[in-house]
Order: C-alpha cells, then sequence, then structure tokens
C-alpha cells in the first residue's frame, strides 16, 4: 500500500477491490470514459452497475462506453458539508440517473433540465469517479 | 396468511428521556422492554417471541434477548431502518396468527443525541458493504441532501411550496406544545420555519426532525390474551410492507413506499384512507409527509402541499389529525428511527391516552406508517392499520 494519496489508483481501493467485477469500469474511469452496464436482452442500460440486468434480471449484461452526456434530475446544496458540494441526480442520455456531483458551476445558476456533461475527477480513495458540469 | 383480528396490541412504552449519556444502548432497550410489558400486565417472563432491528446492540436479536433473558420460540431481525419496528408489528401478527408466538416483544433504542450525531447532515459512510457503495460514498451524500432533491423534484413537477412545507412543521408544534417531554415544545410560526437557515437546499433546519437519545417498545398478543388483561382493546387489522427500490436508476423521487405499503395495509383491513380517524406518519422531513400523504391516497399525487395548507393536520381543526404527540419534527425521534413511536401514538390514541388537548374523540381506526434507510434512491415503507373495538 502506497502512504502517498496522490499516486493511488483504483488498485488499492478497498471498494474497488471488493468488486472486481466493475475492474472494467475503474480502468476506463481513468481514461475518461463512462461505461454503463447494457443488457443484451431487454436492451436497456442501468445504475449502478450490476452483473444481472435489474429491469428484466437477464445475466447477459455487458460494459458499454456511453455518451457521457444527461441532464439535471434533482440537485440539492449541502451547505453544512465541509467543503460544501452540490450533491445530484444526472439522467443520462441512455436512461439511468446516477448520484453525482455538479462542479464547476454556482447552485443559485442550476435549473432542473439543464444539459451536463461528465468529467472524472480523482478521488481520495484512489478511483477516477464521475461528476458532471454544465455544457 | 392473514394478520387480521388475530394480533392485539397490549402494551406500549415509550422511553420518556430525550438525553441519557448516563445510560448504555442494552439499557435503554431493557428499560422500554420492561415499560410495555408492564403496561400490559405482563413479565419478561412471559415473552415467548422477540423482535428488534440494526438498533440493538450486536445488531440482530440474539444479544438483547440474553440480556434480558428471554425464553423465546420466534426471533427476528428484520432490519429496515426506521420503519422496521411497524414492519416487526406485521411479523408479529403473522407469527401470533400461526400459533409461532404468543406474547411478541418489539424494541428500539439509541442515543445519537448524546453520542454528537449530526444525523442528517453528515456524509453517510456507514454500510461501505452495500453494493451501492462504490457508486455512492464518493459523494458525501447526506439525508437532508436526499430528502432536499426529493423536495426540490416535488416543488418542480408539483407546484408544492416552501410554505407549504412549513405547514407540517407549525403542525407538529401545535400539537407538541402539550406534551412535556418533547424536544420541541416552542410554538412555531411559517415564519419560524421559513426563516430558519438552509441545511441543504431547499430543506431548512426546522424542515428536520429532532435528534434523541431513548426508545420504545410494543408488546402484541393473541385475542384470548389480550382479554385476560385489562388493557384497552387494539387490534391490527392490516398491515403492509415493502421496498422502494433505486429501479435500476429509473425511480422516481418523488414517490414512496407509501403506494404500496399503504394500498396492501388498507385492503387487508378493508377500509379506506377516509375511514381514517388518526394518522402518524414518519417525520423525518416535512416533504416526507406530503409525499406520503398523497402516496397513502389521502390526496391526489402531487397535492400534498394544499392538503397539509392551513392547519389541516391539527387535532380539532383539521380533517386529519397526525402526529399528536409532536412527532419526530418535534417530540422525539429515538435512534434516528421513527416507527415505533409512530404505532405508540396510534394506539395512544385509540386507547384514548393521548394528551386532552389534541385526543381524538371516538378514534376508531388509526395508521402508522413511515419509512426507512436509503439504498441508492431508495427505501424501505411499512404501514399498519389498528382498531379499536
Ligand atoms: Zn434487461
Amino acid at each position: 500500500m502506497n502512504p502517498d494519496k496522490s499516486t493511488l489508483t483504483f488498485e488499492q481501493d478497498p471498494l474497488a477491490i471488493a468488486y472486481p467485477e466493475s475492474r472494467e469500469f475503474w480502468v476506463a474511469a481513468e481514461m475518461g470514459n463512462l461505461l454503463l452496464k447494457t443488457c443484451d436482452e431487454c436492451g436497456r442500460a442501468h445504475w449502478y452497475p450490476r452483473t444481472l440486468c435489474p429491469l428484466c434480471g437477464s445475466e447477459r449484461t455487458q460494459w458499454k462506453v456511453g455518451s457521457g452526456t444527461g441532464t439535471i434530475y434533482a440537485f440539492s446544496r449541502s451547505r453544512r458539508m465541509d467543503p460544501p458540494c452540490t450533491l445530484a441526480y444526472v439522467t443520462l442520455s441512455e436512461g439511468p440517473m446516477l448520484m453525482t456531483h455538479i462542479v464547476d458551476a454556482r447552485a443559485e445558476d442550476l435549473k432542473i433540465g439543464q444539459a451536463v456533461s461528465v468529467q472524472f475527477r480523482p478521488t481520495a480513495e484512489g478511483r477516477a469517479m464521475p461528476f458532471f458540469s454544465t455544457v | 396468511m392473514s394478520t387480521q383480528k388475530h394480533a392485539h396490541v397490549a402494551g406500549i412504552f415509550e422511553h420518556p428521556t430525550r438525553f441519557a449519556p448516563d445510560k448504555s444502548v442494552p439499557q435503554l432497550h431493557a428499560e422500554c422492554a420492561v415499560g410495555a410489558l408492564r403496561d400490559a400486565g405482563l413479565s419478561l417472563s412471559d415473552v415467548d417471541g422477540y423482535f428488534c432491528a440494526g438498533d440493538a446492540p450486536g445488531g440482530g436479536p440474539l444479544w438483547m434477548a440474553d440480556y434480558l433473558n428471554l425464553k423465546v420460540r420466534w426471533l427476528d431481525g428484520t432490519e429496515a431502518g426506521g420503519c422496521s419496528y411497524l414492519a416487526h408489528i406485521q411479523h408479529a401478527a403473522v407469527a401470533i396468527a400461526a400459533g409461532r408466538c404468543s406474547i411478541a416483544l418489539i424494541t428500539l433504542a439509541g442515543k445519537p443525541r448524546s453520542s454528537g450525531m449530526a444525523t442528517g447532515t453528515m456524509p453517510q459512510t456507514a454500510g461501505s458493504d452495500r453494493p451501492e457503495a462504490p457508486w455512492t460514498s464518493t459523494y458525501r451524500w447526506s439525508i437532508a441532501g436526499i430528502y432536499g432533491m426529493c423536495a426540490q423534484r416535488h416543488m418542480h413537477q408539483y407546484g408544492t411550496t416552501l410554505e407549504q412545507m412549513a405547514w407540517v412543521k407549525v403542525s407538529a408544534s401545535h400539537h407538541a406544545q402539550y406534551n412535556t417531554r418533547a424536544l420541541l415544545r416552542k410554538l412555531l410560526t411559517i415564519d419560524d420555519v421559513m426563516d430558519s437557515p438552509v441545511i441543504s437546499d431547499p430543506i431548512r433546519r426546522l424542515d428536520c426532525c429532532v435528534i434523541t437519545d431513548g426508545g420504545g417498545a410494543l408488546v402484541l398478543t393473541t385475542p384470548e390474551i389480550a382479554r385476560s388483561l385489562s388493557r384497552p382493546f387494539v387490534r391490527v387489522i392490516g398491515a403492509g410492507q415493502t421496498i422502494y427500490t433505486n429501479d435500476g436508476g429509473y425511480c422516481d423521487l418523488t414517490r414512496t413506499g407509501a403506494e404500496r405499503s399503504g394500498a396492501a395495509a388498507f385492503r387487508e383491513a378493508g377500509i379506506m384512507p377516509s375511514d381514517i380517524d388518526y394518522a402518524s406518519i414518519y417525520d423525518n422531513f416535512t416533504i416526507a409527509v406530503i409525499m406520503q400523504l398523497e402516496d397513502l391516497g389521502f390526496c391526489e399525487k402531487g397535492r400534498g402541499g394544499a392538503f397539509v395548507a392551513d392547519g389541516n393536520l391539527i387535532s380539532g381543526v383539521g380533517k386529519l389529525p397526525w402526529n399528536t404527540d409532536g412527532g419526530g419534527l418535534c417530540n422525539n425521534h429515538p435512534m434516528n428511527r421513527g416507527g415505533i413511536t409512530k404505532a405508540i401514538e396510534a394506539v395512544r390514541q385509540l386507547r384514548g391516552e393521548a394528551h386532552p388537548a389534541v385526543q381524538v374523540k371516538n378514534c376508531r381506526l388509526a395508521l402508522a406508517s413511515g419509512p426507512g434507510l436509503v439504498t441508492g434512491g431508495g427505501h424501505a415503507h411499512a404501514s399498519v392499520i389498528f382498531e379499536r373495538n
């Protein structure tokens, strides 16, 4: 385990280690690609990623590169967090909605339905995770 | 198997403390257990079924059963967050109807207040073993943040206003002023709520429930044993439980599991929402009450804001007397879990034991309903309907 956080990668992250079936996601995230689990049976994408499709129960799911675009479903400025953050649900262009933060915008300037796009940022644990900014 | 007519509520107890730095969690559970059994006219040696949730020491029913030295033949440790105890009522009713136990004890206790827990505003880090954790823990989400988004979305879709949300807190405070044990007894105005600082947009401090130490307990039993005791007859006539999942990323933040748990309870009881004389509805946040009133069928979806306005939830004033103990918003929210106090106040109302200033006249049918935990955007939900005979 490398004690220097700046050089941590998802390989050291306990949550990435606990979900080996999600490895492909973290690898793609390092390169700025948002992968979505998509179902071969019903054709729909879901979130959070699972090995079976929660929409039809099929085990035939595969990772597909998503567009990384979507719209704001809801957001809330968490003023008591240190530092404060803008928690949000974003509805992806592929259909499902995910929890994220809206970054690079003041909460008072945001609106439900506004278009956003993904940008990956490193987390303290070592994983790169999807954050969204307005387009 | 139907729960109908079999399970009677023999004993109830709400711990009087709201701050208990000098007591352990097992001690609080034990005091609640003994309190509810004393109310029923029973003792620990009579208990043959024990039910508790994740707040119990050890996380399951074994440790408190050992502490209390229970000789049980039925154990249930179902963890569904704050509504666990409403689900336990249904489980106990089914077990009693099936002859698996005859005196069921349900306990809840905890001390978030004395341990300085910032329940609603701290990042939720607990449960890193939950399957959604890799996809949510990074975002430092809080309970207030989630309900903030529910409120924002409800306002966006249905035109619900901050003032309508404030009415829920004001209504609770109208009841809490009579409850000497309520943590927040001050009679609040709409302006008090509107002017309180924003915690997580658009939720303000006074849209949130209180944080308290304490607990509660219930004792359920058979009709035969209930007849041998000296307490008023209150029986379970309908119950329902569910999980409102995140639906693979397609859930609607303005809806709750009350749609299903409430419908199941009303169907089993054979009554309509308009038949309910008194309702306990879990009030961790003001918006939660509005959403559940709609989903339980007390008004049309999206009309909850209008329903709660102008004191419609205030006993003696409005059409639906609600949370007459002051609820989680003003009275008590032991261990951040409001299910058991909802059932306790419903039973008080049916027994005629509520505070005279808030007691509903001829209260015959009461509902206790609420959500539990947040799971990837969804939550658990349970509802129980009681009838006085
Ligand atoms: Zn599918």
